[in-house]
């Protein structure tokens, strides 16, 4: 008796995650970034990768004025940076085994699961999605996830992309009322580095997450399939970042060695 | 003939005999013994076979079997096969997206596993069920796939024995509408894309892929701007369940089963190399001034390649003498 009881409780150090999760009042010094959205040319503190530098340096904002880009939702390893997030568990009616966690994410009303009971990964040729396919376990009281199959999708939305060959980690820590996400993007197309980045919740005990409805339209008449951007040399925005902050230019354009306390002092020299 | 036009002239040759001596190439020197094959479910009735070679369509239904390109001839058991574990109806036609060996080498194999319903205006492309599958293709596939001078010659089996002149040829099966629209002048001058409409499920040929670069076969028609216009069609008929996602999906000339939104990266790569390829010829640049300004370095890790039958070079050349020509 006293080892069935046991057997259907859960396994130890699984956490309840469920509810509803707000993150609007914990943006801090990162709003700009994440809910305004980035300045442009600003590739600081990203180990973006060369070939990066110059597909951010083509973007134009106006890209997303396209109709079949209106309503392109955030992935997963992004939308995190903006709203809420609703997470409940899916378990075997039978045996209360979990065989998966489900979220609801304010942005887009993008749903996505992630995979509790084992089951591997789809084979290359399978379909790759915004939210991608996501597996997880528990290491002691952390809920580690893994995630492939991703659409490309972005790190700022200033034009730095993310590929559709990134694989990411992510860690969903509990503290009581508190939940910590750490999401580790390991992109080998556009990053030289893994990108690190961490998103703080409040638990809601009345929490909602409303309906995120989008309906693409036609913003700007234009020549069909005219894809606004800017031709290598001629984007005449790329400074405006440096210059309004007095920063060197070159920390402005990113890379590794801008990621870490040491650069600080390189660029004081640059300023001088 | 000037000594600009000629060296264009000279370089397309060049690309196409690169172009269409490695697709021979490729299934001349392949071992195919350890190749599996692979089915993915699209959706609807339509499935994405996945081997060596281009990716093959195969909508099975009470009436039959439909595939849309055939891979390798040595290939076409492990096909056969694959296609058996979801349906045991007889393979009745064919469709081929272009002239190229990885999409139509397995065609003549294929087609004698399969049998066509004869009779009426049919008996004219095929006698009786006994000859096989119908083939269907653009005029220009059969154009291609007889000509004298290819070496080795690509035996009668294996050539269409449908084609249309048209912009399009449609046919009901397996209870849904098929409709095969000619995109001209793009990766060849006899792409089809086949859509079935009611599975929502668009067969690209290699107007899209996932794993490199347009090919874009010069000699044969191909161009740049009929690729991007074929993208751009494609994006067209495809509605999505949400922002880019779901709804219509594509099974690609190879690579990955996607959705819009894969088609729609593809289409603003293909527009943005384009746009700065046709900026530098309008400078007056030189191919190796293009080539050495590298107008592709940021989608390179993505589609580029500096070996194997068509390289980023490959891919700026033939942008580059498309944009070119007067």
């Amino acid at each position: 008796m006293l080892v069935a009881l046991l057997s259907a409780t859960p396994a130890a150090g699984q956490v309840n995650l469920s509810g509803v999760w707000n993150n609007l009042n914990l943006m801090h010094e990162d709003k700009p970034d994440r809910f305004e959205g980035p300045e442009l040319g600003d590739y600081a503190g990203l180990p973006v990768a060369d070939a990066l530098r110059l597909r951010a340096d083509s973007w134009d904002a106006s890209l997303i004025t396209l109709p079949e880009y209106q309503c392109r939702v955030h992935p997963s390893d992004y939308v995190s940076s903006f709203g809420g997030l609703r997470i409940w568990e899916e378990r075997d009616s039978a045996s209360q085994q979990l065989i998966a966690l489900h979220t609801h994410h304010f942005a887009w009303g993008t749903e996505r699961t992630i995979w509790m009971d084992g089951r591997p990964h789809p084979p290359d040729y399978a379909l790759h999605t915004a939210m991608g396919f996501s597996t997880g376990k528990w290491e002691g009281e952390i809920l580690t996830v893994t995630t492939t199959h991703l659409k490309e999708g972005w790190v700022r939305r200033n034009g730095l992309a993310r590929s559709d060959r990134a694989t990411v980690t992510e860690h969903f820590i509990r503290h009581g009322n508190n939940l910590t996400l750490v999401i580790i993007v390991n992109d080998p197309v556009y990053y030289t580095e893994p990108v690190i980045r961490s998103r703080e919740y409040e638990y809601e005990i009345t929490g909602d997450i409303g309906p995120y409805p989008c309906e693409p339209v036609e913003e700007v008449i234009r020549p069909k399939g005219a894809i606004p951007h800017h031709l290598p040399g001629t984007n005449p925005f790329l400074e405006e970042y440096s210059k309004a902050h007095h920063l060197p230019q070159e920390g402005a354009r990113g890379g590794a060695e801008t990621m870490y306390p040491e650069y600080k002092k390189k660029m004081s020299e640059a300023a001088k | 003939m000037t000594r600009r036009s000629f060296n264009l002239l000279f370089g397309a040759v060049v690309i196409l005999a690169c172009v269409a001596s490695t697709m021979v190439r490729a299934q001349q020197g392949q071992n195919f013994d350890n190749v599996q094959v692979h089915l993915l479910k699209a959706q609807g009735n339509v499935y994405m076979l996945v081997g060596a070679g281009g990716n093959i369509t195969v909508q099975v239904g009470d009436q039959g079997v439909l595939i849309v390109d055939t891979e390798y001839a040595p290939l076409s058991n492990k096909i056969l096969a694959a296609i058996r574990t979801i349906s045991d109806k007889p393979l009745r036609y064919i469709i081929n997206t272009h002239y190229h060996g990885d999409h139509t080498g397995g065609n003549e194999p294929l087609k004698k596993a399969g049998s066509t319903i004869a009779g009426g205006n049919v008996s004219f492309d095929i006698a009786d069920a006994a000859q096989g599958a119908q083939i269907i293709a653009h005029d220009n596939v059969l154009k291609r796939l007889s000509a004298r001078t290819n070496n080795p010659a690509i035996p009668a089996a294996a050539w269409p024995t449908s084609t249309f002149i048209g912009e399009d040829k449609k046919l009901f099966f397996n209870g849904e509408g098929i409709h095969i629209v000619h995109q001209p002048a793009a990766h060849t001058d006899g792409d089809s894309i086949v859509f079935f409409r009611r599975s929502d499920v668009i067969s690209s040929g290699d107007l899209f892929t996932t794993t490199n670069y347009p090919v874009i076969d010069l000699n044969a028609g191909g161009s740049i701007q009929g690729i991007i216009a074929g993208l751009n069609h494609i994006i067209d008929l495809m509605i999505p369940v949400y922002g880019q996602e779901g709804g219509t999906m594509v099974v690609p000339g190879h690579g990955r089963l996607c959705d819009l939104g894969d088609v729609i990266n593809y289409r603003e790569m293909a527009t943005i190399i384009r746009d700065r390829v046709q900026d530098m010829v309008k400078k007056g640049m030189s191919l190796d001034q293009v080539k050495a300004a590298r107008p592709t370095r940021d989608y390179d890790p993505l589609y580029g390649a500096t070996s194997g039958f068509w390289t980023t070079d490959m891919f700026v050349e033939a942008v580059y003498k498309g944009l070119s020509r007067k």
